[in-house]
This record gives C-alpha cells, sequence and structure tokens, in this order.
C-alpha cells in the first residue's frame, strides 16, 4: 500500500544564508526605486538582465513577485481583482495575481521585509516573449498604469533547431534596446561590463547545474520542491558575485550529503520527474505528500530552465540571444521530447508527473499528446495533475492526493 | 461469485470499505475471496456513523461479528474516517483494478462512474496497474452531474432508466459543464421536448464526458453505482463503443471487493511472515 506517514524532510542548511541574499537584494531594489539613487527595471525571467545589469539596473522580476503571492496563498485573492478589470481567469495566473495585487495596493514583500510597502516602481519594463506573449500584456498594462516604457523582445517559438538565422533576429532586437536603455539610464552600455557581467551569469547558471545534478545520486540529496526555493538567485541574482557565492556553498552541502549518503527523503524508493509550473500554494503540502509516501519527485524542466550554457563572454550580446532561445519553452515537442527523455534517463526516473496548469498552457506540455509518446517510447509511466500553478481555484486538493497515491501506488507494483 | 447469507459462517472475515462521496459501500469476504455480506448507504455528512451501519449489516449478513474480521482496508474519499476499524488505506483506483481484475483476470479496461469522480483505469493481464486517468476538477460525466438533472426534471434517480429506454429520440446537450447542461435542459422543458427524450440525452452527454477520458482497450468493465442503477446506460456504452462490456454481478461493490481483497492479501503475507520468523526463530534457538 501508499504508506502515508508524517514526513521527515531534511532541512538544507545553506537556506538561511539564500535568505540573506534574497533579502539584501529586495531592501537594495527598495532602496533605489524609493531613493532615486539606481533606475529600475521590470524583466522578464529570461528576457535580457544581463543586458540591464551592465547598464547599472536594479532588476525586479514580475514572475518573481508572482510566485511569491503564489506561495504565500495570497494569489487567489488578488486574480478576480484583474479579472474585474478585464484580465481573464484563464490567462497567465502570475500576471492576474500581481496586477491584481498591484490594484489592491499589496504585496507578500512587505510581510518577509519590513519597510518594503511595495513592489519598486520602475523606470523601465523590459520584455521578452521567449515565455508567452502574456509577459508583453502584463508589462503594457504597467506600462499603462505607470506612464513607463514597455520594450523588449518578440521572440521566435516552438522552435526546434535554434538556428543563425532565429538568433541573428534576437540579436538585433537585444541591440535596438540599447538607445532606450541608455537614454533612461543615462549610462552609455560598456561593453566590457556587459562581458563580466555574462561571464557571472554563465558561472551561476554552471553552478545551478551541479546543483541539480546533485539529484543524480541515489538518494537524491535535493528535491523539485527545494529546487523552486533555492532557484531565487539563479532567477533574481543571475550575473552577480552573490549568486555564484550562494551556489558554491549550497553545491557543496549537497555534495557532502551525497556523499554521506543522506538523501532528501528518508527511505527514497521512488523518483519521480516534474514537468510543468509548480503549484506555487501547494510546495509544502505536495512535498509532504511525496517524502510520506518516500517518492523523490527530484528533477523537473522548471528548475533545469535557468541552466543557461550558451552564455559566452566573448560574444554576449549574441550569445544572450542564443541562451534565450535555446530555452526549453520556447522549443518545439520534437526538442522537448528529446530532452524529457534524456532527463528520465539521467536522472533514473521510475515515473513522470505532467502539471496540466489552467493558466498556463506553454508550461503545460501533456495537452498535445507528449505523455502518451514518451512513455510508449521510455515504458515510464506518466501522470497528469489537473492544476494551477497560482489559482487556487482551480486545484483539487483531495483528487491531487488521490492521483498521487495512486501513482505511487501503480509504480510501487512495478518495483 | 455467489452471496451467501445464511448465518453459518465460522472463520475469519476480511473487509473492505469503500467510503465514497456519494455511497458508502461495505463487504465481507471469506479467504476464498467468496462474498459473504455487503451493505451500501447514502454517505450522508457522517462517514464514520455510515461505515459502522454499513459494516454491522454486512457482517451480520455474514453471520459473522467484529472480532471475526482477520483485516480491513478502506477506500474512497471517506477513507480515513473509518478508523474504528481500520487505519489502512488504499486508493479507490488500486481498489477498483483489483476489483476489476478478480473478477475479470485478464488484461482488462475498468470505467468506473462514481459519485464525484470517473476513472478509466487500465490493468494488464497480470492484475498490475498500466495507467490510469482520472476526470479533470469537474462534474460532468459523474453521477453528481445525473443526480443535479434529475432534480431539474423532478424526476428521481430510480425512474431515469425507464424513461431513458422508452425514448423515441435522443435530445443532444452540448455543454461540458454541468451548470451549463442544466440550463439546455431547462430551455428543452420550456420548449416541450419529451422528457425521456432529454434523459437519455443526459446519459449520453455522461457517456461522451467519460469516454473522451482516454482509450479503451482489451476487455470493457464498467464498475460503480451509476453502472448498477442505469442498465441502460451500459447498453448505450455498449453500442456506442461497439463492442460488449462487462459487468461484475455487483458492480456498485466492485472497489469495495477489491480493498477487501486486499485486506486478505495482506493479511495471508503477515500469516506468511509470522510464520517463517517463528520456524527461523526456532532454528536459530
Amino acid at each position: 500500500m501508499a504508506e502515508e506517514k508524517k514526513a521527515a524532510r531534511k532541512k538544507i542548511q545553506a537556506s538561511d544564508l539564500m535568505n540573506k541574499i534574497m533579502s539584501d537584494y529586495f531592501y537594495n531594489l527598495h532602496e533605489a526605486a524609493t531613493s532615486g539613487k539606481q533606475k529600475v527595471a521590470w524583466c522578464t525571467s529570461v528576457g535580457p538582465a544581463e543586458l540591464l545589469r551592465a547598464m547599472g539596473f536594479a532588476v525586479h522580476f514580475p514572475e518573481n513577485h508572482g510566485a511569491m503571492l503564489g506561495a504565500t496563498r495570497m494569489s487567489t485573492e488578488m486574480i478576480p481583482e484583474a479579472n474585474a478589470v478585464g484580465y481573464s481567469p484563464d490567462i497567465c495566473s502570475y500576471l492576474t495575481a500581481d496586477i491584481g495585487a498591484w490594484i489592491k495596493k499589496i504585496t507578500p514583500l512587505s510581510k518577509a521585509y519590513p519597510g518594503i510597502t511595495s513592489v519598486p516602481k520602475p523606470d523601465v519594463l523590459v520584455f521578452n516573449t521567449n515565455q508567452c506573449r502574456d509577459v508583453q500584456d502584463w508589462f503594457s498594462w504597467y506600462s499603462k498604469e505607470l506612464g513607463v516604457p514597455a520594450i523588449g523582445i518578440a521572440s521566435p517559438k516552438n522552435v526546434d533547431e535554434v538556428t543563425d538565422s532565429h538568433i541573428d533576429n534576437v540579436t538585433h532586437q537585444i541591440e535596438a534596446l540599447i538607445p532606450t536603455l541608455e537614454a533612461i539610464s543615462g549610462n552609455k552600455l560598456d561593453m566590457n561590463r556587459l562581458r563580466e557581467i555574462v561571464a557571472l551569469s554563465r558561472e551561476c547558471t554552471e553552478l545551478w547545474r551541479k546543483v541539480l545534478e546533485t539529484a543524480m545520486a541515489k538518494p537524491a540529496p535535493l528535491t523539485f520542491f527545494d529546487g523552486t526555493i533555492h532557484m531565487g538567485p539563479a532567477v533574481c541574482l543571475r550575473g552577480t558575485r552573490e549568486a555564484i557565492d550562494y551556489y558554491k556553498i549550497l553545491l557543496a552541502e549537497l555534495e557532502q550529503r551525497v556523499k554521506d549518503g543522506v538523501g532528501a527523503v528518508e527511505g527514497e524508493s521512488l523518483r519521480i520527474y516534474w514537468e510543468g509550473m509548480p503549484v506555487w500554494g501547494r510546495l509544502r503540502q505536495n512535498s509532504d505528500l511525496f517524502a510520506g509516501l518516500h517518492a523523490c519527485v527530484l528533477a523537473s524542466t522548471y528548475c533545469s530552465s535557468w541552466i543557461f550554457p550558451s552564455f559566452d563572454a566573448n560574444d554576449p550580446i549574441r550569445s544572450m540571444a542564443k541562451a534565450y532561445l535555446e530555452l526549453f519553452i520556447v522549443r518545439a515537442d520534437t526538442y522537448k521530447e528529446k530532452y524529457i527523455k534524456n532527463m528520465l534517463e539521467k536522472y533514473h526516473i521510475d515515473g513522470i508527473i505532467y502539471h496540466d496548469a489552467k493558466t498556463c498552457p506553454h508550461n503545460s506540455n501533456n495537452r498535445y499528446g507528449m505523455p502518451q509518446r514518451i512513455e510508449a517510447a521510455t515504458g515510464i509511466p506518466s501522470l497528469v495533475l489537473s492544476g494551477d500553478l497560482n489559482d487556487l481555484r482551480c486545484v483539487s486538493d483531495e483528487q491531487t492526493k488521490t492521483n498521487i497515491e495512486a501513482f505511487v501506488e501503480q509504480l510501487q507494483e512495478r518495483k | 461469485m455467489t452471496d451467501k447469507t445464511s448465518r453459518t459462517f465460522s472463520g475469519p472475515v476480511y473487509v473492505g470499505l469503500d467510503m465514497g462521496s456519494s455511497r458508502s459501500k461495505v463487504v465481507a469476504i471469506d479467504g476464498a475471496g467468496q462474498l459473504l455480506g455487503h451493505a451500501v448507504m447514502k454517505s450522508g455528512i457522517d462517514f464514520s456513523r455510515t461505515a459502522k451501519a454499513c459494516l454491522n449489516t454486512a457482517l451480520e449478513m455474514a453471520g459473522a461479528e467484529f472480532g471475526d474480521i482477520a483485516h480491513a482496508i478502506s477506500t474512497g474519499y471517506g477513507r480515513t474516517n473509518v478508523a474504528f476499524v481500520t487505519e489502512e488505506s488504499k486508493t479507490e483506483i488500486g481498489c477498483l483494478a483489483r476489483g476489476g481484475h478478480h473478477f475479470f483476470p485478464e488484461a482488462i479496461t475498468v470505467i468506473d462512474i462514481g459519485g464525484q469522480d470517473n476513472k478509466i483505469i487500465k490493468v494488464g493481464a497480470d492484475g498490475h496497474r498500466l495507467g490510469f486517468k482520472m476526470n479533470r476538477k469537474c462534474a460532468a460525466g459523474t453521477g453528481a452531474f445525473l443526480e443535479e438533472m434529475s432534480a431539474r426534471l423532478d424526476v428521481s434517480l430510480e425512474e431515469m432508466n425507464d424513461l431513458a429506454r422508452e425514448a423515441r429520440e435522443m435530445i443532444k446537450l452540448g455543454s461540458y459543464c454541468t451548470v451549463f447542461s442544466a440550463t439546455e435542459v431547462l430551455e428543452c422543458i420550456r420548449n416541450g421536448k419529451n422528457v425521456n427524450d432529454i434523459v437519455k440525452g443526459i446519459y449520453y452527454s455522461m457517456i461522451r464526458r467519460v469516454l473522451e477520458m482516454d482509450s479503451l482497450t482489451d476487455r470493457v468493465v464498467m464498475t460503480g453505482g451509476v453502472v448498477e442503477h442505469n442498465p441502460y446506460l451500459v447498453e448505450m456504452v455498449t453500442e456506442m463503443i461497439g463492442r460488449p462490456v462487462f459487468l461484475a454481478q455487483h458492480p456498485q461493490l466492485v472497489g469495495a471487493i477489491g480493498a477487501a481483497l486486499y485486506a486478505r492479501d495482506e493479511a495471508e503475507s503477515a500469516k506468511v511472515k509470522a510464520s517463517k520468523h517463528s520456524k527461523e526463530g526456532k532454528r536459530n534457538g
């Protein structure tokens, strides 16, 4: 039987340091926005953050704020506010939660970081639609609301192999942003500074890759749920020394766990891959549920999406374009399937869970027959969970629990 | 499998409790897997009380007492509310697969229509589950849909089967959504459509919602209370998929019987382990 008991989850010691780094990051942003000493740019999570940092902007990531709204379970109360001004409950619930929170003048930052009363007011909004069109609509709303420019990159989508012409296209679009950003920041772009930032981003994401790859060990020293928290610096601080220093410490801790044979989940008996967005408001609940069943969700496309092997300090802008294009979500299903099959093999996976997030079609890879194709090719069973990243009205806890328990039973029968 | 209703049974019984969102089903079986007693009641708001009432009835029918229970396993929505008899549970998906394969020991596809959710479960020839699908977070195609429609039409659930069978035509409902479907039904009533034809359309809509969940492979077995009480719905499924549908003697009890079979298997496995330890102990001593 799928025996569920109180889970023994192992705390990652580096967490305290990460909390300090993230706290410094948010207070710096707050300082920049309130003192006017530094210009603030909002950037989509795989937007041209390297360029913005090189030009001296303090960079805020609204998707990170959306995830915080989800993780604090504030989002479901905020989303209807955005629905009421014309943003459908069927579109990105990061967008609706974030805009709703702005309308209600509420932010989870206030509770986590006393003294911060608002997200940092931007001087410019910079998007990359490599993830979805919603980010452009999201920034357009703020552009109108705050009277600041929204500029960005309209990315190719559904790309199988990334070609020179794709890279040329995005390179030109990044270059076209520079004059506007120079005018807003008051700084000319220093190519040497950009090279440094790109080198730092590359080092950060390489370390993040090594962190995630420690989960190849049996038992895995970290879970997907740990990853969604510890990716904070890779998302918000790539291109900085702080992120690199943090991941060196985290990596050392996890490598020690591997040496000592310490698993994140006590008595790991099943290894599961998570495809799709996290359910932010149910991280703890899901983490406990799997741990109680001795099943370790240890690898994911989501956490691995912040690995950018193409960043190259010698050719910064073009390599940024390539890195942003190589992102999983930009790619066609042919590429995605190869990628997932490789991950299943690399991490010795027993079963794969696809999260069908109601408001995130681009990150719900179960909708065009992929689970069936991958299962037929690999023999690895799959489960589709209906839910959402942020809108808990789309989540049925009882159905989730039954589905996960039944899937674990099924996988155990195969052992 | 046949019912035994005389009070002549003596020996251990194994109990399965399927605490569904709509109905609670409890069975008692013997070591050979024979059904000795069973009960079905509306789950209501107190699962524990309903489970006790069902268990008493099932045990009485089996001619057994509480003390005769060698092991029990629960399943279903209220599976954690029956601590008075067991704290061990399995998912209804597991129990339906186990029960279905018990009656049809070959590769099967189980279609279960429950009060709140539907499942399609693929089971291999060896009884192992190959995969399953549950309906998304929506009542379309479930027993709850039928209950809602029965209220709208002001006909009892019991009447619906015969009404559908007597339909001359079928009124198709276009919507996924239970509430929107209800609106369509209201429109049909307002337009003076025949109730029989509407009920047949309701059955058709339910079946479509279920069949779109997954492909059907191997022998198709249907389970659940809706199937047990609406044989015409099974006939419609047979016609729609173009091949026979198989039913256990009590389709509504298949999940509970699966749970009871797990209880028996676990008890026997524990007995074997205990006996092995005891022999080893004697050897070592």
